[in-house]
């Protein structure tokens, strides 16, 4: 099993549209329930709109704050899932089922194990202990 | 060992022929043992290496296809004993040791354990999550028996850019564990037209070269038919696949006669037709028949069932233009399409007289996705033409001329425009 990252890409709408959009709340709770049942729901979380949305930037030492998301597009990330997977097809297919998606994008991205993680960075000339491992992720 | 490649004495010419015949289903096995695309792939090529050294010294073995595959997975087992990032080595480990110890090479002989590797692989290189052009190459590349260098020059860009986008390929299968398996019944006619979509796609690229090194592009064509040939032998109970065989087949017959000696692109009704390939045609028809009796109509099948009428027909004018309107008509009722419907427009036209061709037409005129169709106003202006309005066809012929970047194309509608007055 590999765990995969479905982030939830959502055009954000006025508050009549959202109205329409929160009828779909009973289906997401019947689908998680059924998720995290079958052992497959890592995590899941919806994010506030981008309106509540801070960015950080340290450039040359100097910390910028500016109100706003990281970039402005019409879709903007408003929730994820992490999803246990056998493979990516498995994935795909829960990205397709996801009651939002009539209405999203959902980018689907594999996550890299802890394992690769140290590994990559051990590739990289880093030296770490093994046990490192257990804090990366 | 490329296809390109001038073997110059037995043992080179026995390691091109293995390389060609038995690149493809050593790889395919490989890759379900070791899980791994691109170590997979690295160990086949150092098995071919080897090869030309091993049996230079030692004489070409009587199965060659057998000491690839043993000498792959031997390479396969060093590779991942020093490769710790590939996913359950340990267990792919001891598979392939446990392989390497039985003397017989099982997957040589049978039949089925080939098909279903190569099926799998078939549905692995042509996956819906890669891109495009990269389904194309990876296909090419580990299905056909191109090198990354030739599949550059057949796609007219630099052999880096065509190996980065192998590697990243590659990369995707791996990190985003793409699987390795025909998919599911629910998903499989979906992803069956993706895999022919990705074959025609690849023939039509040969087919319609006009640029470049003619002779490498038209290897297109013979990979691409040669791909087909393999997925009717793995499906063979898919009517499309016989379709887009069969297809492929009947335009392939005509490929000498597209192009006339200076490089110019020749329209099917100037065509030299003692120069089509009658062997050919009668393959592409038989094929076609296989496809029919199959009962499951299709958009190759009727794409193919219209181009066998054009072919058989002794002449454009002795067509039955008739027949391939309505063939138009199922392949836009199947597959709507402007182009379709421009085609199905052009063909009542030849078959009903003028008026009702440009009844079908005019709408299209303003679709604007077909807005810059050089095509359309070409159909326009014969419709015109032929229905006695030569003012009407001289402004379309302008905005067609308006509309061809190709030279040829240009001249031959400017001598259209010339000839109306």
């Amino acid at each position: 099993m590999s765990q995969y990252m479905l982030l939830v890409y959502e055009e954000e709408v006025d508050p009549a549209e959202q109205a329409e959009r929160e009828q779909v709340t009973p289906m997401l709770v019947e689908l998680h329930r059924s998720l995290r049942e079958a052992g497959l729901l890592v995590g899941v979380q919806r994010l506030h709109s981008t309106e509540s949305a801070t960015s950080v930037r340290v450039r040359d030492g100097e910390t910028e704050i500016t109100d706003g998301p990281f970039a402005v597009t019409k879709e903007v990330l408003a929730g994820y899932y992490v999803l246990e997977c056998a493979d990516l097809d498995e994935a795909l297919q829960h990205a397709a089922r996801l009651p939002m998606a009539p209405s999203a994008t959902i980018e689907v991205r594999p996550i890299m194990p802890p394992g690769e993680w140290l590994n990559t960075a051990r590739r990289a000339g880093v030296d770490l202990p093994d046990e490192a491992v257990d804090y990366l992720a | 060992m490329s296809a390109d490649a001038q073997p110059a004495d037995p043992v080179s010419a026995a390691v091109a022929g293995a390389f060609r015949d038995e690149r493809a289903i050593v790889l395919a096995t490989l890759i379900r043992q070791v899980g791994d695309f691109q170590l997979a792939e690295d160990a086949v090529q150092d098995a071919f290496e080897a090869a030309v050294t091993v049996w230079q010294r030692d004489g070409v073995p009587a199965n060659p296809g057998a000491w690839i595959t043993t000498a792959a997975r031997r390479r396969a087992i060093d590779r991942l004993r020093r490769n710790r990032s590939v996913a359950d080595r340990a267990e792919r480990l001891a598979e392939l040791t446990r392989l390497d110890a039985q003397h017989a090479e099982p997957s040589m002989d049978d039949e089925s354990t080939i098909v279903d590797d190569r099926l799998r692989l078939v549905f692995t290189c042509c996956h819906p999550a890669l891109d495009m052009p990269a389904r194309v190459a990876l296909t090419l590349r580990a299905l056909g028996g191109m090198t990354t260098g030739e599949i550059a020059r057949a796609f007219l860009v630099a052999e880096p850019t065509m190996g980065k986008r192998i590697v990243r390929a590659k990369r995707k299968i791996a990190d985003a564990r793409i699987p390795y398996r025909v998919p599911a019944d629910e998903e499989l006619p979906d992803r069956l037209r993706g895999v022919l979509r990705v074959v025609y796609l690849i023939f039509n690229e040969g087919y319609a070269a006009t640029e470049g090194d003619r002779l490498v592009r038209e290897e297109l064509c013979d990979e691409a038919i040669r791909l087909g040939e393999l997925l009717c032998r793995l499906m063979p109970d898919d009517a499309e696949v016989w379709g887009l065989l069969a297809l492929m087949a009947l335009h392939d017959a005509r490929r000498a006669a597209r192009v006339d000696p200076s490089g110019r692109y020749v329209a099917l009704d100037a065509q030299d037709r003692s120069l089509w390939d009658q062997d050919r045609i009668r393959e592409g028809l038989a094929k076609l028949e296989r496809a029919v009796r199959l009962r499951r109509p299709g958009e190759y099948q009727l794409q193919a069932a219209i181009t066998a009428l054009q072919i058989q027909a002794p002449d454009a004018e002795a067509t039955d233009w008739a027949q391939i309107a309505e063939l138009y008509g199922a392949l836009g009722r199947l597959n709507p399409s402007p182009v379709v419907e421009l085609n199905r427009a052009v063909a009542v036209g030849l078959a009903a007289g003028p008026a009702a061709g440009l009844e079908l037409l005019e709408p299209l005129l303003t679709d604007p996705a077909l807005e810059r169709y050089q095509p359309l106003y070409a159909a326009h202006a014969e419709l015109l033409s032929r229905g006695g309005d030569a003012e009407g066809a001289a402004r379309a012929y302008e905005r067609a001329i308006a509309l061809t970047a190709n030279a040829v194309e240009r001249a031959e509608l400017e001598r259209r425009l010339g000839a109306l007055h």
